[in-house]
């Protein structure tokens, strides 16, 4: 066991468990953070996607021991009253959910995505997002969602009006 | 441990249950919905505002002081919709405000059927009548009790957006306000209430926003997974990995070491390691050291599984269709052809590996888990236990996927064992991905050999056809139907038709795959079809349309061919290197028509564009429609164009995500939706489009290589 401090949503946070614990279990089981979600632990399929330090990241092959010091953003994070990131919003709007399983990492790298391109084309939303499998295929619907997350955010932050791809 | 369900309609369904599966309770209410009989249990939503129970004023409606209005959701929702689309249907009559709607899973009744669950595409089916009766019945009684409290005739009372108006004083009493009164009152017959005619319709047929979205997007949804009970201990499952194999003997001596690790017990189909956290539980599993009996199946083989249905295709088999004298037509015909068809076995792969939480004491069992047949789930864990269904809760959570792979019990009976190995301590049971593709109940493999006789014009006199597929839905008259559904219930205009089938003895569990027997036979169907028409030159479409001209019955089917040829511009300029491929279908009361719009590069296909024409009947939600089509294509496109299931030495060889790879995002066509409005009774939509798109796909491949595909998924090398 291995005492590990990291910042989780913006607050400091200390873990008790094995050094190799994945952090995505350290978030479900531990911490009992379930909106990451586990499915096949092998980072193929995008389900356990949070961000660290800003960066989407696949949490089922992260270890807890490389986390420390670092700062991990769930979708339990991503916005203080769980609807307001423009990620969300425009998933709201565009309906993108079926069994809604993956949406936790689509959305977490969706978000990440935006931060890089404040206007993202088809293909650069495919490029970005063919690491997040979804099976009920709501795929058209995540296009058109992130094209309206990215007009939302640019309405809302002007700095990001610049450069398709920053 | 998959019960036998019957796709076709809900009366059927009810008098066909699987005896295993039948609950005691449900011979009393084969017939339907018991308005008005209430089972003790506990309101998630008193619990949260520990404010006064809402009233019940029957099975499906409870409302709040608060206006809040409780719809009992007795059907899963996996993706499909139904927490939205059947609050339509009560909504509807109800005439409640669609705001204050709030939803929940209710336990096992009878009152929810006599095989409480989600499958076969019939969640509206079943509940378009009787959904909107209990709205309309709520809405009685809360205008029963409002003319009560005004001292006036009912007819001088209306329900309107959350309250009844008095129509003489324009004064209006909440629902809230009402639904003590109304809930004590006697609810009145549903054969006495007129539902709305469809011109009156407010909410069915049009879009709808899911209420489940808001859950979704910020973590806070609960699926089976998500499941924490207090001192609960987390369980990974060791099985055979030949199919039919059993323990021989095992040493758990490393995986007990194993840090976090708190128990290991044998169950009936492997040996599971407890520990305090999933990946503990999941790395003493590791470290067991198995030895098995891998019983009679070990040699088997993806080779020798197709020899042996080959050798079945090579003898007559049960006659499962005949019309007519299809040997004296094709004796006669002007040419013959003949193809061999094949389809691997599928695995349903839905994101949320499956899971189960259970606890079970001396005398009560509770189960949480996705489950897409609660009324099996709860007959499975009274198997186990040996306490009565009526000491066995079953709480429905979210599913995350369903396909068809949730209607099966296994994962919730492997958990039940194990709980009860551990009597008192609750059990959440998760599986592996590799565990998932490796313990799958499979969308069957088949083979199955065509061949048409086609008179001088190049029109079809004959058909005859011999399918190679193993039995899950059991036998009558030595055919299982799901074999052969898509082949034999086509209504082309042949005359002469004859079908054969086989049972294959694989020795490979199988059961229920989105759209089932049609999720390859109609890519058979529809290929050969093209084939029939290719023989003589002539137009996919035009040959189809000739073909369902005849029978007036066929009005729907060609309907939603021409709509869809149609909006896809068949026949005009595509860009260059394009072509097109269509196919249709009639699954589960909806007719659907797809044109693919397809490019090959160097063995490379890539699907740019779908047009999908779709007559379900009576739309319900019409967004949900749309959603559903897409869902079911891409369900499709993966089967296509992606993933089979292979064996050998008796194992399933793919194990991830990694080597079954289904449609990415970058590989998604874009989908363009023709719903047709008609207002004959609903039919189904969650399997409706995923036949369709496999035969739409390769027929274009034929049309832009002139490679036939006669097996899935398309490989590189059958096109260069």
């Amino acid at each position: 066991m291995a005492a590990v401090k990291f910042t989780l949503n913006g607050k400091s946070q200390t873990v008790d468990v094995q050094a190799q614990m994945p952090l995505l279990w350290v978030l479900r089981d531990t911490l009992g953070m379930t909106g990451t979600k586990f499915g096949c632990g092998i980072a193929q399929c995008g389900a356990c996607t949070v961000h660290i330090n800003g960066q989407p990241t696949r949490s089922c092959v992260t270890q807890i021991s490389t986390v420390a010091g670092k700062s991990v953003t769930t979708i339990e994070g991503l916005s203080a009253d769980g609807a307001s990131h423009p990620v969300q919003r425009a998933w709201i709007e565009e309906d993108v959910p079926q069994c809604g399983y993956c949406q936790s990492g689509q959305i977490m790298t969706a978000a990440a995505l935006l931060t890089k391109a404040s206007n993202p084309s088809d293909a650069d939303i495919d490029e970005s997002m063919r690491g997040n499998l979804c099976r009920c295929g709501t795929y058209q619907a995540i296009r058109r969602a992130v094209h309206t997350a990215a007009r939302l955010r640019r309405a809302s932050n002007p700095v990001a009006q610049e450069g398709a791809i920053a | 441990m998959t019960p036998t369900i019957n796709r076709a309609s809900a009366p059927v369904l009810t008098k066909k249950l699987n005896r295993r599966t039948f609950l005691q309770a449900g011979a009393t209410a084969a017939g339907g919905l018991m308005i008005g009989f209430y089972l003790p249990e506990k309101s998630r939503l008193a619990a949260q505002t520990a404010t006064a129970a809402p009233s019940k004023l029957n099975a499906f409606v409870r409302i709040g002081a608060d206006d809040s209005v409780t719809l009992m959701i007795h059907k899963s929702e996996m993706g499909q919709g139904t927490v939205t689309s059947l609050s339509m249907l009560l909504a509807e009559e109800l005439e409640c405000n669609w705001s204050k709607i709030r939803t929940e899973f209710p336990p096992v009744s009878p009152e929810y059927g006599a095989m409480m669950g989600a499958y076969g595409s019939l969640s509206i089916r079943t509940s378009w009548q009787p959904l909107r009766q209990a709205g309309a019945q709520a809405r009685e009684m809360l205008i029963a009790a409002a003319a009560q409290q005004w001292g006036v005739d009912k007819s001088q009372c209306k329900a309107e957006n959350g309250s009844i108006v008095n129509a003489a004083t324009n004064a209006k009493l909440s629902y809230g306000s009402l639904a003590d009164a109304a809930s004590k009152l006697p609810v009145p017959a549903a054969v006495g209430i007129k539902l709305k005619d469809s011109s009156q319709y407010k909410l069915i047929g049009t879009s709808m926003k899911r209420l489940d979205t808001a859950s979704k997007v910020n973590g806070t949804a609960t699926f089976g997974l998500d499941i924490k009970r207090p001192g609960m201990l987390y369980a990974s499952l060791e099985r055979c990995p030949v199919f039919g194999g059993k323990v021989a003997s095992f040493d758990a001596s490393k995986a007990k070491s194993v840090p976090g690790v708190k128990n290991v017990v044998q169950i009936s189909n492997g040996v599971a390691v407890l520990a305090d956290n999933t990946w503990a539980a999941m790395e003493g599993r590791k470290a067991l050291s198995m030895k098995w009996d891998e019983g009679s199946r070990a040699n088997t083989s993806s080779a020798s599984l197709r020899q042996m249905f080959m050798d079945l295709a090579a003898k007559p088999g049960a006659v499962a269709r005949n019309t007519g004298d299809a040997e004296m037509a094709m004796a006669g015909a002007a040419k013959k052809i003949e193809a061999v068809y094949e389809a691997p076995y599928l695995s349903h792969a839905p994101m949320e590996p499956l899971n189960c939480v259970a606890h079970v004491t001396a005398d009560h069992c509770d189960v949480w888990a996705g489950t897409q047949i609660q009324s099996a789930a709860q007959q499975t864990a009274a198997g186990i236990t040996k306490l009565p269904a009526a000491k066995i809760d079953i709480h429905t959570e979210y599913l995350g996927g369903g396909f068809g792979r949730r209607g099966g019990a296994d994962f919730i009976g492997e958990a039940v064992e194990i709980a009860k190995a551990v009597t008192g301590t609750p059990v959440k049971l998760t599986w592996t991905r590799e565990d998932d593709l490796q313990h799958d109940t499979y969308r069957p493999a088949s083979y199955t050999t065509f061949a048409a006789g086609l008179d001088a014009e190049g029109w079809p006199v004959a058909f005859t056809g011999r399918v190679a597929c193993p039995s899950f839905g059991g036998l009558r008259n030595g055919v299982d139907s799901t074999g052969v559904e898509g082949i034999v219930s086509i209504t082309y205009d042949i005359p002469n038709t004859h079908i054969e089938y086989h049972p294959p003895d694989a020795g490979i569990p199988v059961s229920y795959w989105r759209s089932v027997g049609f999720s390859q036979n109609c890519f058979f169907m529809e290929s050969f079809l093209d084939e029939m028409a290719a023989a003589t030159k002539k137009d996919p479409v035009e040959f189809r349309r000739r073909l369902l001209s005849k029978d007036p019955k066929n009005a729907r089917y060609l309907n939603v061919l021409n709509i869809a040829a149609d909006k896809a511009g068949w026949g005009k300029p595509l860009p260059a290197g394009h072509f097109h491929g269509v196919a249709v279908v009639n699954n589960l009361g909806s007719f659907n028509a797809q044109v693919a719009e397809v490019s090959v590069t160097q063995g490379k296909v890539k699907v740019h564009k779908v047009v999908c024409a779709v007559d379900c009947g009576q739309v319900v939600n019409r967004a949900g429609v749309t959603q559903q089509i897409e869902s079911g294509i891409v369900y499709g496109l993966s089967a296509a164009l992606k993933i089979g299931i292979t064996l050998d030495h008796g194992r399933v060889q793919q194990k991830n995500f990694n080597n079954y790879d289904p449609l990415r995002i970058d590989e998604m066509p874009v989908v363009e939706v023709h719903i047709v409005d008609n207002h004959e009774n609903p039919g189904g939509i969650g399997e409706a489009s995923t036949p369709s798109i496999v035969p739409a796909v390769t027929n274009a491949v034929f049309a832009a290589t002139g490679k036939r595909i006669r097996n899935l998924p398309i490989k590189a090398a059958d096109l260069v």
